[in-house]
């Protein structure tokens, strides 16, 4: 039988503060065990949690670059349950009044719909010992604000999927919401799958899988599920509404717990944390804050700059290459050919040097506008852009020693010259029907006696000039 | 000379004018505690008491002049003091030491207290007679054999007893108002956000304030202006300006207008605080104050409310007691879900396994509808009557409690021990300020107190009013 798929999405993201939700501790990733801890996050008897405003700054940030709406009252909730690692034995977290409700985003040619981000604090984290059977609890991670992200069931396939999230990265690193450094556990994913027949309104049983944190993982994830699900449906069963766990390893999921017997978290609102007044001038101010995004940048490339539609998508992936291209283009006031250098050579020879791009933003926009102001030729410019980047010296000064420019009088005078050496060619181009053909050797000559610092433009409106 | 028969402003008064040392009054007080030992109203005296009192001595001889310079106070055990145990008279936190101070010890410091000691409770402050302190009984401050009321019971018979000239305790449903009344003190639950709960070990978050307790009004507001104000480790604690709340404590109360709840009116008929309630009143009218009899028709729905919303906050707030990070773990316990069942299973006592049963239960998916929610709501009806009273009077008078000290064993009933704060949780669940001031005795010569409720943030009210009540009655 055929199946339509339905995917959400629930994803977790740290966010970019300096300190942790709840206390003023540092958040930050790798230090040594338990040393980013103070009686709030470590949840000692009688501390009590203080707001991170910045925290929710950044959540209404992440809100208004999906398009969801923010709203005016939000309040935080007691999640409680008892594990190792959640140090009060509740968690902080939004259910009735998030943040951010609604809000969507492009997939494809789709606008992939979003239930809600809310803010929420992280857990500690557990090693294992396996050796000595012992459990060890590290509370630095215990606290670090996280905006959970869920996604209408509006998602058809894996691929879809992994795109979602991949743009949603590319959201949040780019209005620097989050660093999304999947390695480090900065962005998880929980995925809900559920099928049904094909052309189907009614939604099948769905199963959950947990902290998913690669992009990879999720694809597979996704596809072991439909699968098995199918498998299930083709011989008359119904799948069991149950938690999953994903092992990457072995690239099957097995269940964890099942729904009907599922935790029950009591969710009351914190006393300890006043609601949050959201002023409608904060929501704009921090409107104002936000940068144009990847998706809208790629818009504006091609219609302002006459970029192609594969060159507006490299740039804009990377929230690196799109400053590159933004300060390299202030500087000569040639996007088009900045996407040019760009793509062809600077991003080329970043390959050869582990990605790492040696030619700076600020270089290439003096390059490109040497070679508009006709200072430098294409292929000066192109042997000082290869020196710049060995680290032989700057545009600048490598410009005045190869390229520099020869001026007019210079160049009349080469041009006096050529005329005077090349009689036969100059009887020929008087005859000639297609004199435009043979300005060109002219020109060509030109350069050569120059060794190329001519600037070919105005050399050939000298050699009209000269031969008529 | 004997101290403890001195108001606070006395002793602060004494220590200023160089005529005692603080060296003196805490060594003083230190053996008043030992005298009365079997009491049980002191779980520790702090052993650096001594050398603190004359480190103080020290700095007031150069000049410094903190409100309580020198002044011995004893706090609840469940208020943290970096460094001493701090257990909530609970077998679970048995061991457990405070790794900071609570934002009101570091005011009391800041003041120059000298805190010889901490008082027993019932545990995590959930009882009225402090029978439920894993660490023994209390016992009335004027009937040995009665008990000293809860839960700050052992701060309460530490300042009734003479232990001390001022103490403090904490009143999530009159746990300072409740044992000041029937030992026969004056103490107050300052409006919700008066005083910050930084570093007090929570059981009902949304309702509970510290209080302090004295032999006086006057030495209640004094003390108060110590410990109230905002802290930035507590959200909860307002940033409103502290006003001064002697400045006008003497000032008549001709003209203000004082409510009398027509429930209340009924609910006293008959019951031994009666006498003591009306007689308040009377006086209250003979100053010059208007009686306003108003109405708050669901006044009585205050005690089931408050059984909600209060073990609902504390089942949350307990969770951390789990045996993983600190204090008590069960030796027994073989994996992770014994650590949690077998430690609190041991370490709690009877009460509190029935408060977090109860908010389990209010909180649980099908429940929390009509019982946490539904509690919620009739507490914003309370307030919307509070709200309409509060328009048309300054404050309201109410017995606090039933009777005196019952005798010790002698409630073994649950529900009639909740009912012990029947006037009481009305001011918790309000949010508003409550003091409990002396008004009577019983039959059988036990202490008996009256309440004056004001609006929000109007303490000065409150005191000045109990201050007037005081005055008469010191006259008669």
């Amino acid at each position: 039988m055929e199946y339509d798929i339905v995917i959400g999405l629930e994803v977790h993201a740290e966010l970019k503060t300096n300190s942790k939700v709840f206390c003023s501790c540092k958040n930050q990733f790798g230090s040594a065990p338990n040393t980013n801890c103070c009686p709030v996050c470590i949840g000692l008897p009688g501390a009590l949690p203080v707001l991170n405003k910045k925290a929710v700054e950044l959540v209404i940030k992440a809100g208004l670059a999906i398009g969801g709406e923010i709203n005016e009252e939000a309040i935080f909730e007691r999640k409680n349950y008892f594990y190792p690692d959640l140090s009060k034995a509740y968690q902080i977290s939004q259910l009735v009044k998030p943040i951010c409700v609604g809000g969507h985003l492009k997939v494809g040619n789709r606008e992939v719909q979003i239930n809600r981000i809310h803010l929420e604090e992280d857990a500690g984290k557990l090693t294992h010992s396996g050796e000595s059977g012992l459990t060890m609890v590290d509370y630095n991670r215990g606290g670090v604000p996280l905006m959970e992200l869920v996604t209408e069931p509006d998602i058809h396939s894996a691929e879809e999927a992994v795109e979602f999230l991949t743009n949603l990265r590319s959201i949040l690193v780019f209005a620097d919401v989050a660093e999304c450094k999947m390695e480090q556990g900065g962005m998880r994913c929980d995925v809900n799958v559920s099928i049904k027949p094909k052309g189907s309104e009614k939604l099948g049983n769905r199963t959950e899988m947990k902290n998913l944190n690669s992009f990879k993982s999720v694809e597979r994830a996704i596809k072991y599920e439909v699968e098995r699900q199918a498998e299930v449906l083709d011989k008359g069963g119904v799948v069991t509404q149950e938690t999953r766990k994903w092992d990457d390893d072995a690239g099957i999921s097995y269940a964890m717990r099942k729904k009907e017997t599922s935790q029950d978290y009591r969710y009351f609102p914190d006393p300890d944390l006043l609601s949050v007044h959201i002023s409608r001038e904060k929501v704009a101010e921090i409107k104002k804050t936000l940068p144009l995004m990847p998706h809208e940048l790629k818009e504006k490339y091609i219609a302002e700059f006459g970029l192609t539609e594969y060159e507006a998508d490299i740039i804009t992936r990377e929230k690196k290459t799109i400053a590159y291209f933004e300060e390299a283009s202030s500087i000569c006031n040639q996007p088009k050919q900045v996407s040019n250098w760009l793509l062809t050579d600077v991003l080329a020879k970043a390959k050869e040097s582990d990605g790492e791009i040696l030619l700076s933003a600020k270089e290439l926009g003096l390059l490109i506008k040497l070679i508009a102001d006709g200072k430098v030729n294409r292929a000066v410019a192109k042997e000082i852009f290869a020196k710049v980047w060995a680290g032989e010296g700057d545009v600048q000064s490598l410009a005045q020693k190869l390229g520099g420019s020869v001026d007019e009088g210079q160049l009349a005078g080469m041009i006096d010259d050529v005329i005077a050496q090349n009689p036969k060619a100059v009887a020929d181009y008087h005859a000639s029907e297609e004199k435009d053909k043979l300005i060109k050797w002219f020109v060509g000559q030109v350069m050569k006696v120059s060794r190329g610092k001519a600037n070919p433009t105005q050399a050939e409106q000298l050699i009209k000039q000269k031969l008529n | 000379m004997e101290y403890n028969t001195l108001s606070l402003l006395e002793h602060v008064d004494l220590v200023k004018t160089g005529k005692v040392t603080s060296e003196e009054l805490t060594k003083y007080y230190i053996s008043k505690c030992k005298e009365m030992e079997k009491y049980n109203a002191v779980l520790e005296i702090f052993d650096d008491a001594t050398s603190n009192a004359k480190a103080m001595d020290e700095k007031i001889k150069n000049g410094f002049k903190g409100a309580l310079a020198g002044i011995p106070v004893i706090i609840k055990d469940n208020i943290l003091y970096k460094g001493k145990k701090c257990t909530c008279s609970s077998k679970f936190l048995e061991n457990y030491v405070a790794q900071y101070n609570a934002t009101v010890v570091e005011k009391l410091l800041d003041a120059g207290a000298i805190i010889i000691g901490r008082a027993n409770m019932d545990e995590f402050a959930m009882g009225s007679s402090t029978e439920n302190s894993a660490f023994g009984v209390t016992h009335n401050a004027v009937n040995f054999d009665c008990v000293a009321g809860g839960s700050s019971g052992g701060s309460a018979v530490a300042v009734a007893g003479g232990m001390c000239p001022l103490s403090l305790g904490t009143d999530t449903g009159g746990s300072v108002r409740q044992p000041c009344a029937i030992n026969g003190i004056v103490g107050i639950k300052p409006t919700y956000g008066r005083v910050s709960r930084y570093g007090v070990i929570a059981f009902a978050s949304s309702l509970e304030q510290v209080g302090p307790m004295t032999k006086t009004v006057k030495d209640n507001a004094y003390a108060l202006q110590v410990l109230a104000g905002h802290s930035k480790f507590d959200e909860t604690s307002s940033n409103r300006e502290v006003p001064s709340y002697i400045e006008e404590i003497e000032k008549p109360i001709a003209g203000l207008k004082i409510c009398v709840l027509k429930e209340v009116e009924e609910a006293v008929k008959g019951l031994d605080t009666e006498k003591s309630y009306r007689n308040t009143k009377q006086i209250l009218s003979s100053l010059g104050a208007e009686i306003v009899e108003m109405s708050m028709p669901d006044f009585s729905l205050s005690l089931p409310c408050y059984y909600v919303i209060a073990p609902a906050e504390a089942t949350s707030n307990l969770g951390r007691f789990d045996g993983i990070k600190y204090s008590r773990r069960s030796e027994n316990a073989k994996n992770v879900d014994e650590i949690y069942t077998k430690s609190r299973t041991e370490g709690f006592g009877d009460e509190v396994k029935r408060r977090i049963m109860l908010g389990n239960f209010v909180l649980s998916s099908g429940f929390f509808d009509a019982y946490y929610n539904k509690a919620k709501a009739v507490q914003q009806k309370l307030k919307d009557s509070a709200k309409e009273i509060f328009e048309k009077c300054d404050a309201i008078l109410l017995p606090t409690t039933a009777g005196g000290a019952f005798k010790i064993g002698a409630k073994t009933d649950p529900v009639s021990m909740y009912k012990e704060d029947l006037f009481t949780i009305i001011a918790n669940i309000l949010g508003v300020p409550a003091i409990t001031l002396p008004a009577g005795k019983t039959e059988d010569n036990m202490p008996l107190g009256v309440q004056i409720l004001g609006r929000e943030f109007d303490e000065a009210t409150v005191y000045r009013i109990a201050n007037a009540i005081e005055g008469e009655r010191r006259k008669a």
